[in-house]
């Protein structure tokens, strides 16, 4: 009897809706927290940064224009899929965060649960979010929340699944697009990920995953004029997230700066608040 | 290779035989060799994938954008949107005067004269050059008489380039002769106005094909081939593009005329345009990298190369928001 072939997984950049390799065709070693080989996977370049800025900007118009009810029940859809692919989760978070069995269990739930979070404010954001103001004449005006556009975010290094969706979801619930670069070394669970969201109804291009190093390809977002907010979660305390901080302020980024809290506490609305533009509206009454 | 070959042997007076009546247009095109599809399919791609950098890239950027008609062809256009699409032609880029103007916009004949009046308000709206198809443009489904009404109307307008279509009906029925005088018809309305020939290369099924409507378009007189409307898919591919190139490359050889070429439609992105420029580098030499020799019929691809412009000068990738719609 022969003996069969193990198929190897190459891992892939997710731009667009499609898995593709790298343009610059570099790919890395993963390794496990112990230091064994996990993977090779794809090196993200600049122009990758640049074509997943274009499918972002494209699919952007797509999702901001869905209903906020639809976009709840595409989110709630991501968390369905992850639960049906949570043994993978497990072991991935098991091997790349060295974390026992129970722990990477509860982070998994943690993560679904955090889905199901910001499923659940995609269409309540305008209660809050918005007004109906008070103005001294004979006029409705009202302020609604709109999103902010395509939003660069530089993922947490060490939290590779909680820390990570923290930073997705909080950008794509109010319609924005975005582009994602993942922990460096700990890139298997976005790339995961990636594989729920090709499956779960949300359009190509909202969520753009390059696999890289954000201190090469982060410049290039944060001086990118098409795009609109950077998120530095992953980029640590000092002189290059600053650096990213300068550069954003070229076209009038929006920018959320280095994070240094803990991904396990409860979420606030601080991230969909980052996220988001105040559109005001006049209406005359009775008109 | 057996192009330059068979064409070595081939003399001026034999294009004067071909003219001479239908049966001898037709022997002449019969003879021409058939086209190697795999080996054109090949050169085309091979000459795609050279990279263009830095200050060459700079360079041919603004080559392209001297050489792009900007065109608008919608049932939908009006007196604005041809006033709109040549305040563009005339400033590409109203942030950045070193941007040179296009080469001609190009619309339908009843916007001629509204192309007329708006480029005639501004400075360097002179320079640039209004082209009208004509001829029952896209199908070309209309009688002689219509189509050379069509066309005279367009001149009379004041339109300096005319953008025929043949009848590829009668292309593919095998009345190459009916195109043929076709063209010379349409020509003779020009007057002073170019002629481009647009072969509709997506209808003609083959690259056979195109080569044959090629040089029955040259044959008649035609000022320049064009590939396509931009009405029907497979348009300027690099493919069709150096077939065309290499008929007017070998025309030349044989005439030392120079014939035009325009390729249009599906050309959207920079790299597009590149890939286009090196073919002509590559098949009719640099003497063809002009404006007066050399096109490109685009309306969205202006916008990608501006965005690469900026790019370039700025050192960071721009946005559709620092260039104009339409």
């Amino acid at each position: 009897m022969t003996e069969r072939i193990e198929v190897r997984k190459t891992y892939k950049l997710f731009i667009n809706g499609a898995f593709v390799r790298s343009e610059s065709g570099r790919s890395y070693e993963v390794f496990s927290h112990d230091g064994e080989f996990l993977a090779n996977v794809a090196h993200a370049s600049r122009k990758d940064a640049r074509d997943a800025v274009v499918a972002a900007r494209a699919g952007q118009a797509v999702w901001a224009k869905a209903t906020a009810y639809n976009r709840g029940q595409v989110l709630f859809r991501v968390a369905e899929v992850m639960e049906s692919r949570r043994a993978q989760f497990e072991e991935e978070l098991r091997r790349t965060e060295n974390v026992s069995e129970k722990k990477a269990r509860k982070a998994v739930d943690n993560a679904i649960d955090r889905v199901v979070w910001y499923a659940g404010w995609t269409d309540k954001l305008a209660a809050i979010a918005g007004a109906n103001n008070p103005v001294a004449g004979p006029y409705f005006n009202f302020t609604v929340p709109e999103p902010t556009g395509v939003i660069a975010i530089m993922a947490p290094q060490s939290d590779s699944l909680l820390g990570l969706l923290s930073v997705i979801l909080p950008a794509i619930a109010s319609g924005n697009s975005t582009v994602v670069v993942t922990s460096f070394h700990r890139p298997i669970p976005a790339i995961t990920l990636s594989e729920v969201l090709a499956t779960s109804d949300v359009p190509a291009g909202v969520v753009n995953i390059l696999t890289g190093d954000f201190s090469e390809i982060g410049t290039w977002l944060a001086e990118h004029s098409d795009v609109d907010g950077i998120d530095l979660a992953g980029v640590p305390v000092g002189d290059f997230a600053t650096k990213l901080e300068a550069l954003a302020a070229s076209n009038i980024k929006r920018v959320a700066r280095p994070f240094t809290g803990d991904w396990n506490d409860e979420p606030s609305l601080y991230r969909l608040r980052q996220w988001i533009e105040s559109k005001t509206v006049w209406h005359p009454i009775g008109a | 290779m057996t192009t330059a070959a068979h064409l070595v042997h081939l003399a001026a007076s034999d294009l004067e035989d071909a003219r001479r009546d239908e049966a001898s247009l037709r022997s002449f095109i019969s003879r021409l060799p058939g086209v190697d599809k795999v080996g054109l399919e090949a050169r085309a791609a091979a000459l795609g994938t050279r990279s263009i950098k830095t200050s060459a890239k700079a360079q041919l950027i603004d080559l392209a954008i001297a050489m792009v008609d900007l065109t608008t062809l919608e049932g939908a256009d009006t007196t604005g949107k041809v006033t709109q699409l040549c305040a563009k032609a005339v400033t590409p880029d109203p942030l950045d005067a070193s941007v040179p103007a296009v080469a001609a916009v190009c619309v339908y004949g009843d916007k001629v004269a509204d192309a007329k009046a708006a480029l005639s308000t501004h400075p360097r709206g002179a320079g640039i050059n209004v082209a009208a198809v004509a001829t029952a443009f896209p199908s070309g489904r209309a009688s002689l008489a219509v189509k050379l009404l069509d066309t005279r109307d367009a001149v009379d307008a004041g339109a300096d380039e005319i953008d025929m279509v043949i009848d590829r009906g009668a292309f593919l029925s095998g009345r190459y002769g009916q195109v043929f005088e076709e063209i010379q018809h349409v020509k003779q309305a020009c007057g002073q106005a170019h002629l481009k020939v647009i072969l509709e290369t997506g209808e003609l099924q083959t690259y056979d094909n195109i080569k044959r409507a090629s040089w029955i378009a040259m044959l008649a007189g035609a000022d320049f081939i064009k590939t396509s409307t931009g009405k029907v898919p497979l348009a300027a591919t690099p493919a069709n593009v150096l077939l065309m190139l290499e008929a007017c490359r070998d025309w030349h050889r044989v005439t030392g005329e120079k014939i035009g070429m325009k390729p249009a439609g599906g050309i959207r992105t920079t790299k597009d345009a590149m890939k286009m420029l090196v073919l002509v580098h590559e098949t009719t030499g640099d003497e063809w990298l002009t404006p007066s020799l050399f096109r490109i019929g685009a309306s969205t691809l202006l916008n990608d190369l501006l965005m690469q412009r900026q790019k370039l000068r700025d050192g960071h990738y721009s946005s559709s928001r620092y260039v104009t719609n339409d």
